[in-house]
């Protein structure tokens, strides 16, 4: 397999991992009806503006964290940088690399791990990180020999190597998951909300394999969630982004001291509600704060 | 350059891999697939041995099985063809992998390559495995049979379809709910304008044209020269030649189609809808 750091652009020192200048998004949604109803009738789409003048840096070696309820743009931002989606307008370097001309280099430097496993459910982990090691250039004794160190590393039981994946629990499929992405040895790695529905043991383990791929790994991780916590604990930066818009951006601390002149004495929710007017609910959807 | 060539062919060589993994797994519905297929192919074929019974007067039986098992084989193959290549997007959206397979660092070229490799291989031997089993209900003489010029003839009428196959694919990608229903339609028109079962030439004169428009009927009047009357291959190399030539030109505009489906996929973010 070719490095992915042999793609890292070389007229420039990119210690700036991502680079988003005002990009925004808006997508057109078709209401029910038929065919030459909806035709005829522009009303008959609704008008969703997911991304408004987004813009903000990556450092080489950061943990990026988005923060943001349910519809806030979170993944749609995470699309536009893994080549997914096509800004309407605005540009995105990854390593000097514009996201849209340069789609090809772009894909072999990062990875992606979202809230579905996507996995080939009926496909056993080894054949599902097969799949993924030959999409990426791996020979078959390299792949076969990298799986297995990665799947003993996170401590699957080797009996559950063939079986299909529809039989693990969700936290192992996001395990291997988070396993597929270390297969292929990325720069960047896109985490699109990866410990969402995880019982709290499993989080923790999906939390310290993200560290892992920082410090073990030298990769950038910009990572979704809408676990407070989660944030505080693995980003060294934080935005927060509520309908579409980034309303803050800062490491935790600043974010706090913003709020409270003792920073000790407040949350990530506080600073959350503070900024935004909103709550998260416990299946993070945002619903306002009741004064 | 060796390097990418090798990269690339280990990237095609992943969906060949993929899809044989997957059709171990879903082993049962293959063999339910194969059982309908040969129920249906022997149900066609015995039309052929009943006519005489049927019509009252004297029919060559011998020559009508053999051109209706020239259909329903041919059709077979290239069905299947058709159905593993229109199919890619389709399958990926059940999984719900769409988006990891789209977001590799591969050609769209790579991409159909292995998944048209696979498609061949599947339909050569699923409908091998077919055939093997039919010659054992009736008798089957390939006396005066071209078969390397019918051969040649499958596989450049198999260009057109990979090419259709992948213009069809695109739409489970514009289409997330109703593309797949679409794809069916499409196949079940080359079916009836094609001359499966019959000559076109029976069809309404309107659907003859469209009849002539259908690489099918090429195809399968090729071989069934070659089988049926023992055509010799320098005399079927003029629509060999035409095949290959609509076969090239489908398989490149299918192609382009498929990446400007894609780029429309990505602008107006239908790509991340499963199901």
């Amino acid at each position: 397999m070719v490095s992915s750091r042999s793609y890292i652009h070389h007229n420039e020192e990119h210690e700036e991992a991502v680079v988003v200048e005002h990009i925004g998004k808006t997508f057109y949604l078709t209401r029910e009806g038929h065919l030459l109803k909806r035709l005829r009738n522009r009303a008959h789409q609704e008008r969703i503006r997911a991304l408004h003048d987004i813009t903000f840096r990556i450092q080489r070696g950061e943990i990026f964290g988005i923060l943001g309820p349910n519809g806030s743009g979170k993944s749609t931002l995470i699309r536009i940088l893994s080549t997914l989606i096509i800004p309407d307008e605005g540009r995105a370097w990854i390593f000097g690399h514009d996201v849209v001309r340069e789609d090809m280099i772009v894909r072999r430097l990062i990875n992606r791990v979202s809230v579905e496993a996507s996995f080939f459910k009926k496909l056993s982990p080894v054949e599902n990180l097969m799949y993924g090691a030959r999409l990426y250039g791996l020979s078959g004794p390299e792949a076969r020999q990298r799986i297995h160190r990665i799947l003993r590393r996170l401590g699957l039981r080797e009996t559950s190597y063939t079986q299909p994946m529809e039989n693990m629990s969700r936290g192992m499929q996001q395990k291997v998951a988070i396993a597929r992405a270390f297969l292929t040895s990325p720069i960047l790695l896109l985490l699109d909300e990866p410990t969402t529905g995880l019982d709290p043991r499993s989080k923790r383990e999906v939390q310290s394999l993200i560290l892992e791929l920082r410090d073990e790994h030298d990769a950038t991780i910009l990572l979704t969630t809408h676990d407070m916590v989660e944030a505080e604990n693995l980003c060294d930066r934080i935005a927060i982004l509520d309908e579409g818009r980034i309303v803050a951006l800062d490491t935790p601390d600043n974010l706090k001291a913003r709020i409270a002149p003792y920073p000790e004495e407040v949350t990530m929710e506080d600073v959350f509600m503070a900024l935004t007017g909103k709550a998260l609910d416990t299946t993070g959807d945002a619903i306002l704060a009741h004064a | 350059m060796l390097r990418t060539v090798r990269m690339e062919l280990r990237a095609s060589y992943a969906f060949i891999e993929r899809n044989i993994n997957l059709m171990r797994r879903y082993m049962g519905w293959e063999i339910v697939w194969f059982a309908y297929s040969l129920a249906s192919a022997l149900s066609i074929t015995y039309i052929g041995a009943a006519m005489e019974r049927i019509s009252g007067t004297s029919v060559n039986t011998d020559y009508l099985i053999l051109y209706l098992l020239i259909g329903t084989l041919v059709w077979r193959f290239l069905s299947v063809v058709f159905n593993d290549i229109s199919e890619m997007i389709q399958w990926e959206r059940w999984e719900g992998t769409i988006e990891y397979t789209l977001m590799a660092p591969i050609h769209r070229l790579t991409h159909m390559m292995g998944q048209t490799a696979f498609a061949v291989l599947h339909g050569a031997i699923f409908t091998l495995a077919i055939a093997g089993v039919i010659v054992l209900f009736f008798h089957i003489s390939l006396a005066q049979a071209n078969l390397l010029g019918s051969t040649l003839m499958l596989i450049a009428g198999s260009l057109s379809f990979i090419g259709m196959g992948i213009m069809a694919s695109v739409l489970p990608l514009l289409f997330p709910e109703r593309g797949a229903q679409m794809t069916n339609v499409v196949q079940a028109l080359l079916l009836l304008f094609s001359g499966v079962y019959y000559p076109v030439d029976v069809l309404p004169s309107w659907m003859q044209l469209i009849a002539r428009a259908s690489p099918a009927t090429y195809v399968l009047e090729g071989i069934r020269q070659a089988i049926l009357n023992g055509v010799p291959t320098r005399a079927l190399l003029p629509t060999i030649l035409y095949l290959v030539a609509v076969g090239i030109g489908l398989m490149v505009v299918g192609l382009w189609v498929f990446e400007q489906a894609e780029r429309y996929a990505k602008r107006t973010g239908k790509l991340k809808r499963n199901g």
